[in-house]
């Protein structure tokens, strides 16, 4: 709708520095939150009783050791110091190294990230093919006892201990039955057969058109993907079945009604219609938690992703990577706020 | 008055006085909740769950942490042991009931000190604007921004594991969500006629906030705790699961999930028992805060 | 269930035909060894710093020594392998290695007692974590130009002291003693960093294996060295999966998706072992489990109490439940198969016994501080040992935490009572002597956090000196009885409270022959695996 409007040449200039004000705004927020996570993250390192020395040097390190590395991590300077420069180097892409496997923060996040990134995608969209028709179905036979099974479908999937309900998943359909891969993203012997391209094995596969390796990592991946989508399934059906009330007891939807349209019409192409953009929102603020990756899941998983390498870092007093873990994870969290926030805004004829 | 019975003194449409008046709308809510099954179902289990952690001592059958390495992991229906024992020889039943008084002590303690936090910030940012409501907010935005069981995990580990630091660390997490709201509906409140008239009659804006705008604020931020206990449950056992919760030997059902896991293969009632518990309770939670959601939320109330 | 199971698969066959290609049992190619292991404890590859099981088991199969076990023979002790032969000089200080000809660098660079040389100094001077294992000898950054040379195709080692020629040589098969390529490390110095940073996640050495990736918690890849001395090893990729949980390791392996699990608890074993295709093998490995008494807590030091926590461990119970097949009693410093080790174990549960011990001394209503790491085996152990004081009126809080931040507490000696296990450097007594009864200066100064004596405030009453005469002793029947000596004493009068020995219990699949784990000396080796 306000695509079809056409402005006239004179109101084009306030629109535009409109934009480019708010575009600044927004820029400015994401580098102030982004700036409060790394402090916070900072001094949650700082204060932490865990000794990042000891966990590099390890339990018999003898005191020169100890004190050699002490200083090679510039601990011995000011806190505020430390920060500063650990900000510098972010500001020049520079995660630095994880002290715990040498290696650059960054290329560990590339390899992780991709890993958590696949197994989200795949999760958030189980929920929304299963999860958007059952809650509009709930709404539709409100109070009747599809209603009542699909809330029950529903809160129960808000229930389980995802953990549990893992481990008992990978006793029955990989232990006992056998129908999906095990713990990990591909059997072993078809590892490093197809060529990193985007780190999602999936994609990378089909690219090289290995459907052997395609097969086998979609076998590792359904069980935890269809535990993370049953979740984000919960929260989305849930949502849908609330915005579908709301639209349906709105009065244009009694007109067309009234007019006579069928009621599959006046379901998807009024209602359903209407609350795409409110949707939108939910399944963004869904997919991002997945994104932060479900550090549970990965676990028993042993699904080497973002969330379990955050928490691995965190416990092990591995500063750089967890820094650079956060830093990521809120970074997306912030943009798919910001992305739906924007979509809200440029469609919701209400925020104008 | 004498002829009324109080049924109907409560369902009146001409409310003789304040109290009269939110009396009898709460007695409406509690109508409509009653007649959600479901929701009186959740209610019921976690009536249920009161009693059993009050009379804990009372309902085991063991104390759950006598051990007896010689009758170790016995089966569901074992003699003398319904729901088994765990590794160490204890009871697995009387671990649960006792489990369950931890399981109230972290629901009550995150649900006295997340809204509340929630709700302080919340109004403060809303009702007083300009830079105080920036600064609040940009530091919500920040720990909305963070990935919450890493944040939670940070602050146990910062703060040493135990049952008081992980309800802490959950909180932590668990408080930006219901500053936003509580923002959002201070906004609209703020500029009401009926918040001017008070400001007018010279009210000062503490006791506008903790008298006029908690009290509108309370009954949404219920609807949202009880849909958020059940995620304040889960998170706590993720937290015993991980080890950094309850510390033995403590029946926090997370960590018995967490000691039951070893055995998932051969002995899986050790862990399906207390996942069971975790689940009941929360879809407990889950069913009521839906049913309430139904009997306050007028949005989709009607019909 | 199989009626049962029949039902489930007729009810998914569709999401099974789309998704299976795992559910014919699945088996690893011939020329391949997969194992399932923790390896999140791999920080470095450089045998120089390296010092982590996982990381000890990468090296072992990557970097030859001067002289190194066999794996199919690991009683016979150290045997030749850089090193053909050695000469130790009247003065018993120095040994003279003569180095093997025609080996080569998985480079193709020969090896050379210029490499030996290098390989040795750099651990010196770098000085790493493990550098003590060779610096305990008195070699330093500044003296290593005149006590490690090589000349031609030798190589001498000149020590500060005459210490005993096995001693030295056990030192030598430790990680720390992995021979790197001198000329491919230097290629890629850093800052004078002796190729350190590079070497961290690379390798450069001349045994059975090289490294193809290291992708840490997730897996480690080696290729076989076609050129390898004792011929190319018949397994020519090893893939070392990192997999956390035991329940996923043995599923794995009941599946036939790996070809060795390393980590099943007893349960998980005790399922496994009737699984068709699958067998067992214990190998007894050095590490020990004990509990330790701070001796600055002014009940803990008394002699009553230190007695009295050794009967108050239920030594059986526990080794016949929970820890069942996986530890074996055994209350002495030094593990049994070690040079001096003792088989006896005098202490039993006995509440009563410590009971009068304890008000002999005194003590009633102490309550105390145990401090473990998040491992289910030792939070058991620390919960079956407060129920026993529990009996005695004794509380004990269990602080469970992660290894780093239960270690910190422990070296700054704010433990009441520490729960852990120890697990020797190399094979030989002293490592163990050397931190159990060892502490030549027991005040907070000294800060000698390695040692575990210091860690507990114990001045050892006088076992630092017979520790120290007994590494200086060339005849080995001579030394043994000095570390069976030691160890009578440390029994009766340390706060150490020793419990358990491990027993490690691989299950591998059937077809696996040779796999070992190194037993109590060293690490786990591949070459030698056939299947």
């Amino acid at each position: 709708m306000a695509l079809a409007e056409r402005p006239t040449e004179g109101r084009r200039a306030a629109p535009l520095v409109h934009w480019v004000k708010s575009i600044l705004k927004t820029l400015g927020t994401i580098a102030i939150t982004m700036l409060g996570l790394l402090l916070v993250t900072f001094i949650i390192g700082r204060v932490m009783p865990i000794d990042p020395v000891l966990a590099i040097v390890g339990e018999r390190a003898s005191q020169s050791t100890y004190d050699a590395v002490y200083q090679q991590l510039g601990l011995d300077k000011p806190m505020l110091v430390q920060f500063g420069y650990y900000l510098w180097d972010v500001l020049h892409g520079d995660f630095g190294n994880s002290l715990l496997n040498a290696r650059p923060v960054s290329e560990d996040i590339a390899r992780v990230f991709p890993a958590t990134l696949e197994l989200a995608t795949l999760g958030v969209m189980i929920g929304i093919f299963l999860g958007v028709p059952l809650g509009v179905i709930a709404a539709v036979k409100r109070g009747t006892w599809v209603d009542q099974i699909a809330r029950v479908v529903a809160l129960v999937g808000y229930s389980m201990p995802i953990f549990w309900l893992g481990l008992m998943g990978l006793l029955v359909f990989y232990g006992i039955l056998g129908w999906v891969g095990g713990p990990g993203r591909l059997d072993i012997f078809y590892d490093d057969i197809v060529p990193t391209r985007t780190g999602l094995i999936l994609v990378d596969s089909a690219i090289a058109r290995d459907w052997d390796v395609f097969r086998n990592a979609l076998s590792h991946i359904v069980l935890p993907a269809a535990l993370l989508g049953y979740y984000s399934l919960a929260y989305i059906s849930r949502m849908t079945r609330s915005f579908m009330l709301e639209q349906l007891s709105a009065e244009y939807v009694i007109t067309a009604r009234v007019k006579g349209l069928s009621e599959r019409q006046v379901i998807w192409r009024h209602a359903f219609k209407n609350i795409r953009v409110q949707l939108i929102t939910v399944i963004a603020l869904s997919y991002a938690n997945l994104l932060e990756g479900s550090v549970l899941t990965e676990i028993i998983f042993s699904w080497p992703g973002i969330g379990s390498y955050i928490t691995t870092a965190l416990l092990s007093a591995d500063m750089n990577a967890v820094l650079g873990g956060t830093v990521v994870v809120g970074l997306i969290f912030i943009c798919l706020n910001i992305f739906s926030d924007l979509l809200y805004r440029f469609f919701d004829p209400r925020s104008k | 008055m004498s002829d009324m019975t109080l049924r109907q003194w409560l369902l009146t449409d001409e409310p003789t006085s304040r109290r009269h008046a939110r009396l009898s709308s709460l007695y409406k809510g509690w109508l409509t909740l009653r007649s959600n099954s479901m929701a009186m179902v959740g209610l019921a289990i976690l009536v249920g769950l009161v009693l059993t952690a009050v009379f804990a001592s009372i309902i085991a059958p063991h104390d759950p942490f006598v051990q007896d390495l010689s009758s170790r992991l016995l089966p569901i229906g074992a003699e003398g042991h319904l729901l088994g024992t765990d590794s160490l020889g204890r009871d697995i039943l009387s671990r649960l009931i006792y489990g369950a008084r931890i399981t109230l002590y972290i629901v009550a303690l995150v649900a006295l000190i997340a809204p509340v936090a929630g709700l302080l910030v919340g109004t403060v940012a809303g009702y007083a604007g300009g830079w105080a409501d920036v600064i609040l907010m940009r530091i919500t935005d920040i720990f909305l921004a963070f990935p919450r069981l890493v944040l939670a995990l940070a602050f146990v580990a910062a703060l040493g594991a135990g049952i008081e630091n992980a309800v802490l660390a959950i909180s932590l997490t668990a408080w930006p969500p219901y500053a936003r709201m509580a923002r959002a509906e201070t906004l609209t409140i703020r500029s009401t006629d009926y918040i001017n008239a008070i400001r007018l009659q010279g009210a000062g804006p503490l006791r506008i906030i903790t008298r006029h705008i908690w009290p509108l604020c309370v009954s949404s931020l219920i609807v949202r705790v009880t849909l958020d206990m059940a995620g304040i449950i889960l998170a706590a056992a993720g937290l015993g699961f991980l080890g950094l919760g309850a510390q033995p030997p403590s029946p926090e059902w997370g960590a018995m999930i967490s000691e039951g896991r070893r055995f998932i293969l051969d002995h899986w009632w050790v862990a399906t028992v207390p996942g069971l518990a975790i689940f009941t309770v929360s879809l407990a939670f889950n069913l009521l805060g839906d049913g309430l959601r139904d009997a306050l939320d007028p949005k989709d109330g009607g019909q | 269930m199989n009626a049962f199971n029949r039902l489930l698969t007729g009810a998914a066959l569709g999401l099974a035909l789309a998704v299976t290609s795992t559910s014919a049992m699945a088996e690893t190619p011939p020329n391949m060894l997969v194992i399932a292991n923790r390896i999140d404890d791999i920080t470095t590859l450089d045998p120089a710093e390296s010092f982590e099981f996982a990381g000890s088991d990468v090296s072992r199969n990557v970097y030859q020594k001067l002289v190194n076990f066999d794996p199919l023979d690991l009683d016979a002790g150290y045997q030749p392998d850089v090193a053909e032969s050695w000469d130790v000089s009247e003065d018993g200080k120095s040994i003279t290695f003569k180095i093997r000809e025609g080996l080569t660098f998985h480079s193709g660079n020969p090896v050379t007692a210029e490499d030996v040389q290098f390989s040795l100094r750099r651990a010196i001077i770098l000085n790493k974590t493990p550098a003590f294992i060779l610096t305990q000898f008195g070699f330093t950054p500044e003296n290593v130009e005149q006590t490690i040379v090589a000349d031609g195709d030798t190589l001498t080692i000149t020590t500060d002291k005459p210490y005993a020629t096995s001693f030295v040589l056990n030192c030598l098969t430790a990680t720390i003693g992995g021979i790197v390529d001198k000329k491919a490390v230097m290629e890629h110095d850093k800052d004078g960093d002796l190729g350190n940073e590079w070497l961290k996640t690379n390798t450069a050495g001349s045994g059975a294996y090289s490294l193809v990736s290291w992708k840490p918690n997730e897996s480690v890849t080696l290729k076989s060295n076609p050129d390898f001395h004792l011929g190319a090893p018949a397994m020519e990729r090893v893939v070392v999966r990192h997999v956390q949980e035991s329940a996923s390791q043995r599923l794995l392996l009941e599946r036939g998706d790996i070809d060795v699990a390393r980590n099943l608890n007893p349960e998980d074993v005790a399922g496994v072992s009737s699984v068709a295709g699958v067998k067992i093998a214990d190998e007894l490995k050095g590490r020990l489990m004990y509990v330790s008494l701070n001796q600055k807590h002014p009940e803990l030091s008394k002699p009553q109490v230190r007695q009295a926590f050794k009967y108050l461990i239920d030594y059986e119970g526990m080794r016949d439940s929970f820890l069942k097949g996986q530890y074996t009693i055994h209350q002495n410093f030094l593990p049994q198969t070690y040079l001096g080790a003792s088989d006896e174990n005098p202490f039993s549960f006995n509440v009563e016994k410590a009971k009068a011990l304890l008000d002999e001394a005194g003590v009633s209503g102490l309550e105390i501080e145990v401090g473990v790491r998040e491992a289910q085996e030792r939070i058991e152990i620390a919960q079956s040992m407060q129920n026993a004081l529990g009996q005695v009126g004794i509380k004990m809080n269990i602080t469970v935490g992660t290894a780093k931040q239960i270690l910190a507490r422990y070296r700054a000696r704010e433990l009441d009572v520490y729960l852990g296990a120890w697990g020797p450097d190399y094979p030989d007594p002293q490592t163990n002597a050397g931190t159990f009864a060892y502490n030549p200066d027991n005040s907070d100064a000294a800060n000698a956090t390695g040692l575990l004596a210091w860690r507990n405030s114990w001045d050892t009453g006088g076992l630092t000196e017979k520790t120290d005469a007994a590494v200086v002793e060339n005849d080995t029947v001579k030394r043994a009885d000095m570390y069976k000596t030691i160890q009578a004493e440390f029994r009766e009068t340390s706060p150490f409270v020793v419990m358990f020995q491990q027993i490690e219990q691989s299950a591998l699949r059937e077809n696996v022959t040779d796999f070992s784990t190194g037993q109590a000396i060293t690490s786990a080796s591949y070459w030698q695996v056939t299947k």
